[in-house]
């Protein structure tokens, strides 16, 4: 067997990592399953689509493709927009629904209410832009081939640019004074207060970067794929049991998890076929389940 | 102009059968969520393996690609039940202690692969056109509309009004008071020497026994079925009736069940009529639009629901 789905498997992988980033990140510092991530995503992809539809008309020159990718810098603009609105989008889904429901004893009132957001959000994404596919750009990636592999430039941008930006993020919040007190009003809100950190105003930094995050995948997923209302949504499972694997609220847990799933995606791809390649992550969500329930980088739980 | 009496008594009829089904499913529900405070978000999916599970079950041996037992409706009702609780002890021995997030991916992951199942076990399953030629009960008066969806709803009526006196027998006794505890006060509850672990898991195998239930009726009443019956808005459908109608009391599912019926068929009629067919396919999805704001509008306004749990300490105080 070739080695090809390794290949395929990382460049998955790098994107499962940016979306299970964004879940783990809600996990950790909003205490809840966020299960309208997939609609942040798609929301992302069709905020995006819209910008190149714009900029590409008005200005010819941001409508060319940057080198041998299919990226044009109508694209780079779009990204920049899809991660600003996203981060947008989810603010007003936290001052309007989450944050009275996060306060309650009963945390799970707002994973279900996110249940409810989730089914609306993709609703308004079909009524806006019906279910059919559509896509950045009409043009082919050629793909390139070293010692019989294949990869495509915008693979490699894609992979590149979402674990980039996830290292980033990690080391932002990881290391800065703003990610300390992020991680300190989620984990003791009262405590934090005490200290002079303004625990809703967190709460809605978190949010941004979360935004910020699901718009860049929702970019992501267009550029290998399709633009469709239920691309996040599809993928919310392998996001999930990525975030589980590298362990709940873990970033690194979640770069490390996500390249996991997609190899074992790939790779089950390659033996069983492609029907089940949505059956692969829950079976290794189950696995973890059983064996180590705190995840790889989690403590256990 | 006449009213067309007869046909308007068979729509009351048909719509009465779909709202008993979503009262079995919603009150399966409650029993989970409203007295065990287990989150499931993968109702269709169990749903549809009590639909399957039945039809398959229940199908003449010669019937098109289904080569079925032949089998009474009434053992694929409980078959269908059977296999739906069995699936609902193994993913909830998944989330081992049975409690929050983990058991929402894991019931949400499992309807997932559900449907993966359904749609490419072609050789069992009909693949995604399903399987049809199912046994329905009064088949006979198939021609007369309003014999038929008087009696189906009489047969299915029946059943959910069963349940509901059943779950409320239940509940409302020992094993219901124990997993009120449970719920409420899981270290007081173990402390008094009973199993958290073990009432949930009984309270979620029965609930999804009785999903499998719900599914089984509707495979039944329909006649056929696919995986487009079973759709992960089935799952987000019955959450906003219970969360609307209020979990902890059995006459809010039923009142949540018959209010998104109503609203349900109430949107599908003003589509059909009031629509062109062009514009259908665009204005449909914003129906999930109303019912996942009443849901978000009713957790923030109204967290318990319209019928909201009565508070018990004992009756003895």
């Amino acid at each position: 067997m070739s080695v090809q789905w390794l290949i395929d498997g990382a460049i998955q992988g790098s994107v499962l990592a940016l979306g299970a980033g964004g879940v783990t990140l809600t996990y950790a510092n909003l205490r809840f399953g966020h299960f309208a991530h997939g609609e942040l995503v798609a929301a992302g992809g069709y905020l995006a689509l819209a910008t190149v539809g714009l900029l590409g008309g008005a200005v010819p020159a941001l409508g060319a493709a940057l080198g041998p990718t299919t990226v044009s810098g109508a694209l780079l603009v779009g990204t920049l927009v899809a991660g600003a609105g996203v981060a947008a989008l989810a603010l007003l889904l936290e001052r309007f629904v989450y944050r009275r429901l996060r306060a309650r004893a009963a945390g799970i009132s707002a994973v279900m209410a996110s249940f409810g957001v989730s089914m609306a959000l993709r609703a308004l994404l079909e009524s806006a832009f019906t279910s059919s596919p559509r896509y950045y750009s009409e043009e082919l990636s050629i793909a390139i081939e070293r010692g019989g592999v294949r990869a495509t430039p915008d693979q490699l941008l894609v992979a590149a640019t979402a674990l980039a930006l996830l290292l980033a993020v990690h080391l932002v919040l990881g290391h800065s004074r703003l990610g300390r007190s992020m991680r300190a009003a989620a984990e003791n809100p009262a405590l934090a207060a005490v200290t002079g950190i303004d625990v809703g105003r967190m709460a809605m930094a978190s949010w941004i970067v979360v935004g910020l995050l699901a718009g860049v995948t929702g970019v992501a997923i267009g550029v290998l794929g399709q633009v469709r209302p239920a691309m996040g949504a599809e993928l919310l499972l392998p996001f999930f049991t990525a975030a589980v694997l590298g362990g709940l609220g873990s970033l690194p847990g979640a770069l490390v998890g996500g390249l996991l799933v997609g190899l074992a995606e790939s790779w089950a791809v390659a033996t069983a076929g492609s029907e089940w390649r949505g059956a692969t992550a829950f079976v290794i969500f189950v696995a973890v389940l059983g064996l180590r329930p705190g995840g790889l980088f989690g403590r256990p739980a | 102009m006449t009213i067309d009496l007869a046909g308007l008594l068979a729509y009351a009829a048909s719509f009465g059968v779909l709202a008993a089904i979503n009262v079995v499913i919603c009150l399966s529900l409650e029993l989970q969520w409203g007295r065990a405070g287990l989150f499931n978000a993968g109702v269709a999916g169990f749903v549809a393996v009590g639909a399957y599970a039945s039809a398959l079950l229940t199908a003449e041996p010669a019937a098109g690609h289904l080569a079925g037992p032949g089998l009474p409706v009434i053992a694929g009702l409980a078959a269908g039940s059977v296999t739906a609780g069995a699936l609902s002890v193994a993913v909830g021995s998944l989330a081992r202690r049975l409690r929050g997030d983990y058991l929402a991916i894991a019931t949400f992951g499992a309807a997932v692969v559900l449907e993966l199942l359904l749609r490419n076990l072609t050789p069992l399953t009909g693949g995604p056109l399903g399987l049809a030629f199912i046994p329905r009960p009064f088949a006979g008066l198939a021609d007369r509309p309003l014999a038929f969806a008087l009696a189906s709803f009489a047969w299915v009526g029946f059943i959910a009004l069963v349940l509901y006196v059943g779950i409320g027998r239940l509940v409302d006794g020992p094993w219901g008071r124990t997993l009120r505890a449970v719920r409420d006060d899981e270290r007081a509850a173990a402390s008094l020497g009973k199993s958290p672990v073990r009432f949930r898991l009984e309270a979620f195998a029965l609930g999804g026994a009785l999903m499998g239930l719900g599914g089984a009726l509707k495979a039944h009443t329909l006649g056929f079925i696919a995986p487009e019956h079973f759709p992960p808005t089935l799952t987000f459908q019955v959450w906003a009736m219970l969360v609307l109608g209020g979990a902890g009391r059995r006459q809010g599912a039923v009142l949540g069940a018959v209010l998104v019926t109503a609203l349900w068929s109430a949107t599908d009629l003003l589509l059909a009529f009031f629509v062109p067919a062009g514009a259908q396919a665009q204005l449909a999805p914003l129906r999930i639009v109303v019912v996942g704001a009443l849901l978000a509008l009713g957790l923030l306004w109204r967290p318990r629901g319209l019928l909201a749990e009565r508070l018990r300490v004992s009756r003895y105080l």
